[in-house]
């Protein structure tokens, strides 16, 4: 009998696979709702470069058969805009995790999406450092018990989306890993986009997150805490903030056309 | 990507000026080819950015200021893998902020150019106090190539320089200029296009299936391959291995990081550049680098003019260190000297190489100025006698 083959496996490096993320990640389902969404669209493969910084999620362009980038945090977007300016028919595409956007990296984050540069950065946002072991992030929630937070998180977490959307971002979506459909689609609005576009996708860590500050190290348990906790846009809509206390908003809450960034400095005949 | 090529031409601003050095390293960024720049405001650097911002849209490269110094180092990184000739200029404490993308540079060897107008901390004084962050600034093993100017025309021609040997060893280049010289006014000589040495970067001849982005000879660099054309390169600053995955193997980590050491200082005949003055019946010699091969050369006319003689070597190119070269002046001569503006930092190299075969005296200053020929010539005078 013949083997069967994943339909995507042509986009994955030879011989790269099994891929290192914990059973249970979300990071697997993130490579496969990317690859999805490039198949579909049957975009070529050959003009897209990825980015990872450091992380987990900065892992997935390590697997990809494109030109990649890997191995310094936070600094994805500096990268990005060097190539992307250079050579604007490449598609960038941006994985990172919660730490490495807007932690480490969050004042280049906020200045890409104030230029608008044409890149697509994917967030995968699991509430905590978890390379590093399962420390507090921006992104965890009031009084979680993470590995630097024995007693509980004291500071309020970013809601990325809406620091995108006012830093100048124009096609910002956030979904879950429970949400495959939702997400691919995204994805693929954000890969068409001219712009600056960001897919957050709030993802399961059971090693980590899930066992310090949820107490289970079972992936579906910490993916039904996020299902819990989410609410769609259009019903977020009606709630009170009461209600939206502590829930994630799912949906695309941004999508415009503007100016994409060339540079700080252009040259126009006559016009000097 | 030279979408003004009709404007190509202005890329060489040929004939005699009488130019700023911050101005002179950028028209020397634009013969050697750049074309793409980024930086962030920092006095004394400035005029380079806004020279760049005018001059190198004009002949279709890209200028970017960033949001600060980490930015500008890693989008010069990202342009020059992209195919990009680049730079970025700045001083002493955005320097700082460089060293961690010199690091991946260095790791992943990419060709780059990094000028620092080092200033003293906080003020804009003149100083040489960066020269051993110059080397290892970063994490990690790398080995660095430093260019030492001592004038608005050295400005010019070692920042063509510095592009040629990024491009050559693929590893980042500096360029250490100073406040004396960056924010002076010279009279500065641009040869014609055709009379300037370019270096153009090599790229493999082999199809996607047969390259492996890091496989090269022993202390030499890879070849590129071009992004966006089906080699599907990885660029980890983690160990890598010849087809650039991440495979950690401690005897391929100690033989990568052999041949990223090695091809600057396996190469050092090649790379380092100095000049002698005075050298061949002196028995002392002064060892200078930078704006301070001006009053040395000049104390060094007072002690001819006294009956001493002593020579000096300048440094062009500070690391690494020409360290064969400084062992036989040490043979021949009774005494060095070190000359420069800080606290007798590089001093201590010279001595190393020097100690077995001569004593070496430090002549330094810390005082956010340049010596005085007098200055330098009382030390030498007193040793000497």
């Amino acid at each position: 009998m013949k083997e069967k083959i994943n339909p995507l496996r042509k986009y994955i490096r030879n011989g790269k696979l099994p891929h290192f993320f914990c059973p249970g990640c979300g990071c697997g389902q993130i490579l496969n709702y990317f690859l999805r969404a490039v198949d579909d669209l049957q975009l070529d493969f050959e003009k897209i470069i990825t980015i990872g910084g450091v992380g987990c999620t900065a892992r997935i362009p390590v697997y990809l058969n494109t030109d990649s980038f890997h191995g310094v945090h936070g600094r994805t977007l500096a990268w990005a805009t060097g190539i992307k300016t250079y050579q604007p028919d490449l598609r960038v595409v941006i994985f990172a995790g919660d730490g490495d956007l807007v932690s480490i990296g969050g004042n280049h984050f906020l200045h890409a999406a104030r230029r608008n540069l044409d890149v697509t950065v994917i967030l995968v946002n699991n509430f905590n450092f978890a390379m590093t072991g399962g420390q507090v992030a921006p992104t965890t929630l009031l009084d979680s018990v993470t590995m630097t937070t024995p007693f509980g998180s004291r500071e309020k977490p970013f809601d990325i989306c809406k620091l995108a959307i006012c830093a100048g971002a124009t096609y910002v979506a956030r979904w879950s890993t429970a949400k495959p459909i939702q997400t691919v689609k995204s994805i693929k609005k954000a890969l068409q986009h001219k712009g600056f576009s960001l897919v957050e996708i709030l993802s399961q860590c059971p090693t980590n997150f899930g066992r310090y500050a949820l107490r289970t190290g079972d992936p579906q348990k910490v993916l039904e805490w996020i299902e819990e906790k989410s609410i769609a846009k259009t019903k977020a809509e009606k709630s009170s903030e009461d209600e939206l206390k502590n829930k994630f908003i799912l949906g695309e809450f941004t999508h415009k056309k503007q100016p994409v960034f060339q540079g700080t400095s252009l040259f126009e005949e006559g016009n000097h | 990507m030279n979408k003004n090529l009709k404007h190509e031409n202005k890329r060489v601003n040929t004939g005699i000026h009488f130019m700023l050095g911050n101005y002179a390293a950028v028209e020397g960024a634009l013969a050697a080819g750049c074309d793409f720049f980024a930086g962030y405001p920092i006095t004394p650097a400035n005029e380079i950015s806004e020279l760049m911002s005018k001059r190198l849209p004009e002949v279709g490269g890209i200028f970017v200021q960033g949001e600060d110094e980490l930015f500008s180092i890693y989008s010069i990184i990202g342009a020059s893998l992209a195919g990009a000739k680049v730079m970025t200029a700045t001083a002493s404490a955005g320097f700082n902020y460089m060293q961690e993308g010199i690091g991946y540079a260095s790791a992943v060897e990419v060709p780059c150019v990094i000028i620092d107008v080092q200033r003293c901390r906080g003020e804009n004084f003149a100083t040489q106090a960066d020269v051993m962050q110059m080397r290892w600034g970063a994490s990690g093993d790398y080995e660095s190539i430093v260019l030492a100017p001592s004038s608005a025309q050295e400005l010019f021609d070692f920042t063509v320089l510095a592009f040629n040997l990024a491009e050559e060893f693929r590893n980042p280049v500096i360029v250490m200029s100073e406040t004396t010289i960056a924010l002076m006014r010279e009279r500065i000589e641009i040869p014609e296009k055709e009379n300037i040495e370019i270096y153009k970067r090599k790229y493999t001849s082999l199809t996607p299936e047969e390259y492996l982005p890091f496989k090269a000879k022993s202390n030499s660099p890879p070849e590129f391959a071009p992004i966006g054309k089906g080699y599907h390169t990885l660029y980890t600053l983690n160990y890598h291995n010849e087809d650039g995955t991440i495979d950690w193997d401690a005897q391929g980590y100690k033989k990568l990081y052999q041949r990223i050491t090695g091809k600057i200082s396996e190469n050092k005949d090649k790379i380092c550049k100095t000049e002698s003055y005075f050298l061949d019946d002196a028995d002392a010699a002064i060892i200078a680098y930078g704006s301070e091969v001006r009053p040395a050369l000049d104390a060094i006319e007072m002690a001819r003019n006294d009956g001493i003689k002593i020579g000096m070597l300048k440094l062009i190119t500070v690391w690494p260190i020409h360290e064969n070269l400084i062992k036989e002046i040490a043979k021949n001569v009774r005494r060095v000297f070190a000359v420069e503006m800080n606290i007798g930092k590089y001093a201590k190299e010279i001595e190393r190489i020097c100690l077995p075969f001569c004593p070496v005296s430090h002549i330094t200053k810390n005082e956010g100025i340049i010596h005085t020929k007098e200055e330098i010539y009382k030390v030498v005078k007193e040793k000497l006698s």
